[in-house]
């Protein structure tokens, strides 16, 4: 199996398929139960973003195995309006206040390792990394 | 997790699913703050209560243990929500420390002493509502001669009222040495004010002045509420108004005077709309039921009438106040 793996997302269904692969890739990179659950949650959040605020973009996953440390990285990328603000979505009770979900810090909590670059008018690629401990 | 606590509760588990005795799950409470303290998440609890159900019941661990795995899905976002409100009350708490210092800045703004005059008591109670006040009081003493008094209500609160408080202060102050009329000390005010402002901030002030030589209260208000005066020797309450614009709306207002004489035993309260205003169950308090409060205590020294007053009113509004709540009286003895 190779390294990377991906979904397209354009429907609500393809965040299902997208919430299966990182689950399995997790399972199989030796990730415990909740870490799987927690790996699972945080790759719903972002394609269910691509699907509601862009329409539609891809979600990557690539396992990772560097200097003797093991983990996995979500890549989700899509060619949506941006963030215009980031600052502001990155602050707490920003999306969950609304029930929105748990957001772009919820997103942060649940990896280790979080990084967005966007650009208004053309897009937004977030990468989140879990290593197994 | 620390490996420590897990074992802990597994044990612990695994005892009292055996006597299913209260010592243990009063010992379970002890575990479940070590959790908190070691900030263990709710799913991390699931999953650890899942593994010593299976390590106990190894027989049925295939059956319940998707359950588990169904639970820890749940859970996820309560541990989410609960590390989301730890930050906010550390946010919270940051927000807190930077509020107190703006109450020091603007406790250290307002100071203000009493005047002592001869045969003039005076009395102030000045609470706020919040944390900082939108009511201002300030006096100036001209060497036991003479008492002036500025009560303000600034319409807006926080920092801005607290400048524009430091304004009226730093006006009065600088009229200090010259003839200080009610009247023109509200023009200079207002001046300032107005000048100073943006269009937003509005406020009503009751100025006043006892000369200690004639027993004379000269006053001039700017929209504020009017002032109560006792008349001992006939029992009655008189209102003292007089005619002028809120300051800062316009530049060129006209402020009227008008003066009273104090007799033995007369009092004079001024306040703010906190006091007029104050709410219970049943609507508004009546302005009767406050001036009945002020006669039964009237033989009493200014300060301990003001600390009655405040003290029932405050009774009467279930012990909260809705608004900044501020009283100065000045009592001929």
């Amino acid at each position: 199996m190779s390294n990377r793996s991906s979904v397209e997302i354009f429907t609500e269904w393809d965040i299902v398929a997208a919430r299966q692969l990182g689950r399995n890739e997790a399972k199989n990179s030796g990730f415990g139960t909740v870490d799987q659950a927690r790996i699972t949650t945080a790759i719903s959040e972002l394609a269910r973003n691509i699907y509601l605020y862009a329409g539609k973009g891809k979600i990557e996953i690539e396992r990772l195995s560097t200097d003797g440390m093991k983990g996995m990285t979500i890549i989700a990328s899509d060619e949506g309006p941006g963030i215009p603000d980031l600052r502001r979505v990155m602050e707490d009770g920003f999306s969950t206040s609304g029930g929105l979900g748990a957001g772009m810090p919820g997103v942060k909590r649940l990896m280790d390792d979080f990084k967005v670059e966007s650009e208004v008018g053309k897009g937004t690629i977030i990468t989140a990394t879990k290593w197994l401990r | 997790m620390p490996q420590e606590v897990g074992k802990q509760y597994s044990e612990l588990l695994r005892k009292y699913i055996t006597h299913e005795d209260e010592t243990d799950l009063y010992a379970a409470q002890q575990v479940s703050r070590k959790f908190i303290e070691k900030k263990i998440s709710p799913e991390e609890v699931i999953s650890l209560h899942k593994t010593s159900v299976e390590q106990i019941f190894p027989d049925l661990s295939s059956r319940i243990g998707p359950s588990y795995d169904f639970l820890i899905e749940i859970m996820i976002h309560y541990g989410l929500a609960l590390m989301e409100h730890q930050s906010l009350l550390r946010k919270q708490e940051a927000m807190q420390i930077e509020m107190d210092v703006a109450v020091k800045v603007q406790d250290m703004l307002l100071e203000t002493t009493v005047p002592k005059v001869d045969g003039l008591d005076i009395g102030i109670v000045s609470k706020p509502a919040k944390k900082m006040s939108g009511d201002y009081v300030y006096f100036i003493e001209q060497g036991n001669k003479e008492a002036c008094v500025a009560v303000a209500d600034v319409m807006g609160k926080g920092l801005p009222a607290a400048l524009c408080m430091s304004m009226i202060k730093f006006g009065m102050d600088s009229l200090r040495e010259k003839a200080t009329e009610p009247h023109h000390v509200l023009e200079v005010i207002n001046q300032i004010v107005e000048k100073s402002m943006d269009d937003s901030m509005f406020i009503s002030m009751f100025y006043g002045k006892y000369v200690e030589s004639t027993s004379t209260f000269t006053f001039g208000s700017a929209g504020h509420e009017p002032a109560l005066l006792y008349r001992a020797a006939e029992d009655r309450f008189v209102e003292l108004d007089a005619k002028g614009l809120l300051l800062g709306i316009s530049k060129d207002v006209d402020f009227q005077q008008e003066s009273v004489e104090l007799l033995q035993g007369d009092f004079i309260v001024m306040l703010t709309d906190g006091v007029t205003e104050g709410r219970n169950a049943e609507g508004f308090i009546d302005e009767d039921v406050i001036l009945d409060m002020l006669r039964d205590v009237k033989n009493l020294p200014a300060q301990q009438i003001v600390d009655h007053l405040y003290t029932e009113l405050f009774k009467m509004q279930n012990y909260m106040l809705h608004d900044d709540f501020t009283l100065v009286l000045f009592k001929k003895e």
